[in-house]
């Protein structure tokens, strides 16, 4: 399912990522470039991951139950 | 000096008041106590986790972690962040088989998923030893917390006596429904307290961040980032692996998933959690400006740099306001985990192989007298041990990683893996761990053709992979027998 592709993105982003971004310059509001990378991941993997909530179809009927298994 | 005794100490006994309240109305059966009868919404369900996730260690362990290694310390946020991934996908898997099977703790999910009681004793086995270790954490932390905030009046062994029979009252009472009312004060008391000194601290010492962190390169070159060797790259990997696959296989944190109303809430939480995981940033400020204001600490002092930032810093009442928030971050993830590992010990470590007859209402009984006998074992590790608040967590985060994939699994839709294969591979995952540890042995000594930088590979990583292949194998020589069919319905 392509969503759950999707949510490979943010460890790509910080496990592969962190291998690039371990500098302290340039720094980002006054960050350490490592640092400013981790925290721009956080909001990045939240957008991801608000998608892919709201474009998952378990969440639209109710899934109080055993729905689907 | 005796302000902030007096502050701490109402917040104790505002602390017990609250938890011990909190059964009121509710019918204390076994699952009331252990899972708050599934009836928890979107936001009692949040504030469960953030009150078990952000403990002690966020507060004194991620700022001492900064004071002593820098920017290794990252991988904190980053690993809280990834956790939230795994669990949106695993989570809602773990909360029907609950549901469907009317589960009360995690070791109980192995005995149903995979019809093995023997694999549910192996799992509150190794959940037990590593609930010992987070318990000690959380007592350790209280200790220290409350000896600095009280000026040193109050030496840590009496605080972590007191602090553990007022969550021992209050978990044999009230159970999860206690730990979650204390987590309700605890998280907005400490949220705005870690905010607040997070932007003051820097602001008053420095002027801003920019010149914090300039000062602090100018001190300590390369401190802000992530060295060669030692805590490098590498270790930052595997060690977020580790503990974002870890963090919702420790035996609290898998039993709050059940607490919930719907599986959906499971999901809501997992999209917005990181988000507060950035109160860990705020932390990281006070760390590094601890570090060149309050310099000399060193080996286990390190995770004191907060608390003596602030004794140096503030009034009095407002030490004590910092004293009563770590307190409280103490108490909850405490209560959990002792309503968790009670529970493991009497549903399924006595009911499940012992006594099989016992009735809902006697393990329920059972759970609760057995509270005091967990909160004595954390007591006396506590009032013995040594280490860092930091290398008690991952040492517990390497054992519990062990189950998860039992558990990824598990909640899949067809499982491949066999109760021989889940049970051969828990074990010898925890043995290698156990071994690896012990004699300091890397991956690079077991196989020697590899270069020599993956010798920082996080142990909890390779005992991982050796779990993985040892479940791979055994499950495809018990293929044709066992858990296959159970599994899928």
């Amino acid at each position: 399912m392509y969503l759950r592709l999707l949510s490979l993105v943010p460890f790509a982003g910080l496990l592969i990522g962190v291998a690039f971004a371990n500098r302290v310059e340039p720094r980002v509001f006054g960050l350490p470039f490592l640092l400013a990378w981790v925290v721009a991941w956080v909001f990045i993997t939240v957008a991801i991951m608000a998608c892919v909530y709201r474009f998952d179809p378990t969440n639209r009927p109710d899934d109080g139950g055993d729905a689907r298994r | 000096m005796s302000v902030a005794i007096v502050i701490i100490f109402l917040t104790a006994l505002g602390a017990l008041l609250l938890g011990l309240r909190a059964r009121h109305g509710h019918d204390m059966n076994l699952e009331e106590w252990s899972v708050g009868g599934r009836s928890f919404g979107t936001l009692l369900v949040f504030i469960l986790l953030a009150g078990e996730f952000y403990t002690t260690f966020s507060f004194l362990g991620a700022s001492g972690f900064v004071y002593g290694k820098g920017g290794a310390a990252y991988y904190i946020l980053a690993y809280l962040t990834l956790n939230q991934v795994a669990g949106y996908w695993i989570l809602p898997g773990i909360w029907r088989a609950a549901r469907r099977d009317r589960l009360v703790s995690q070791a109980h999910f192995f005995v149903r998923q995979y019809d093995s009681p023997a694999l549910g004793l192996l799992v509150a086995s190794v959940g037990l030893i590593a609930l010992v270790f987070y318990f000690v954490l959380q007592l350790k932390g209280l200790g220290i917390i409350v000896e600095i905030a009280s000026y040193g009046a109050i030496p840590p062994a009496l605080s972590v006596w007191v602090g553990a029979a007022i969550i021992t009252a209050y978990v044999m009472v009230s159970g999860v429904r206690g730990a979650v009312w204390n987590a309700v004060i605890k998280d907005v008391l400490i949220l705005t307290i870690v905010v607040f000194l997070g932007i003051y601290l820097p602001l008053h010492y420095y002027g801003g961040y920019g010149a914090l962190f300039a000062a602090v390169e100018q001190a300590k070159p390369g401190f802000l980032v992530l060295p060669a060797k030692g805590n490098g790259v590498l270790w930052f990997q595997t060690t977020v692996i580790v503990n974002a696959l870890g963090g919702y296989m420790w035996p609290h944190m898998f039993a709050a998933i059940f607490t919930a109303r719907d599986a959906r809430i499971a999901r809501r939480n997992a999209v917005v959690m990181p988000l507060y995981s950035l109160m860990l940033l705020f932390v990281f400020f006070v760390g590094f400006t601890a570090l060149l204001q309050v310099p000399g600490l060193a080996g286990d002092d390190v995770d004191l740099s907060l608390l003596r930032l602030a004794v140096h810093t503030f009034d009095p009442w407002f030490v004590g306001l910092i004293g009563a928030a770590g307190l409280l971050t103490a108490l909850v993830p405490g209560s959990a985990i002792l309503t968790a590992a009670a529970t493991m010990l009497a549903n399924d470590v006595y009911r499940g192989t012992v006594r099989r007859d016992l009735s809902e209402e006697t393990v329920s009984r059972l759970a609760r007298a057995i509270v005091p006998f967990v909160t004595l074992v954390g007591v006396f590790f506590t009032l013995k041990g040594g280490t860092t608040i930091v290398g008690l967590l991952l040492m517990g985060y390497n054992f519990i990683v062990q189950f998860f994939p039992a558990v990824a699994f598990a909640v899949s839709a067809r499982n491949p893996v066999t109760r021989q294969g889940a049970f051969a591979g828990i074990l010898v995952g925890t043995l290698s761990l156990v071994a690896l540890t012990l004699t300091g042995t890397t991956l690079v000594d077991l196989v020697p053709w590899l270069p020599s930088m993956l010798s920082d590979v996080n142990a909890g990583m390779t005992a991982l992979l050796v779990n993985l292949a040892v479940t791979g194998m055994v499950s495809v020589f018990t293929q044709p027998r066992g858990a296959l069919a159970a599994s899928e319905n």
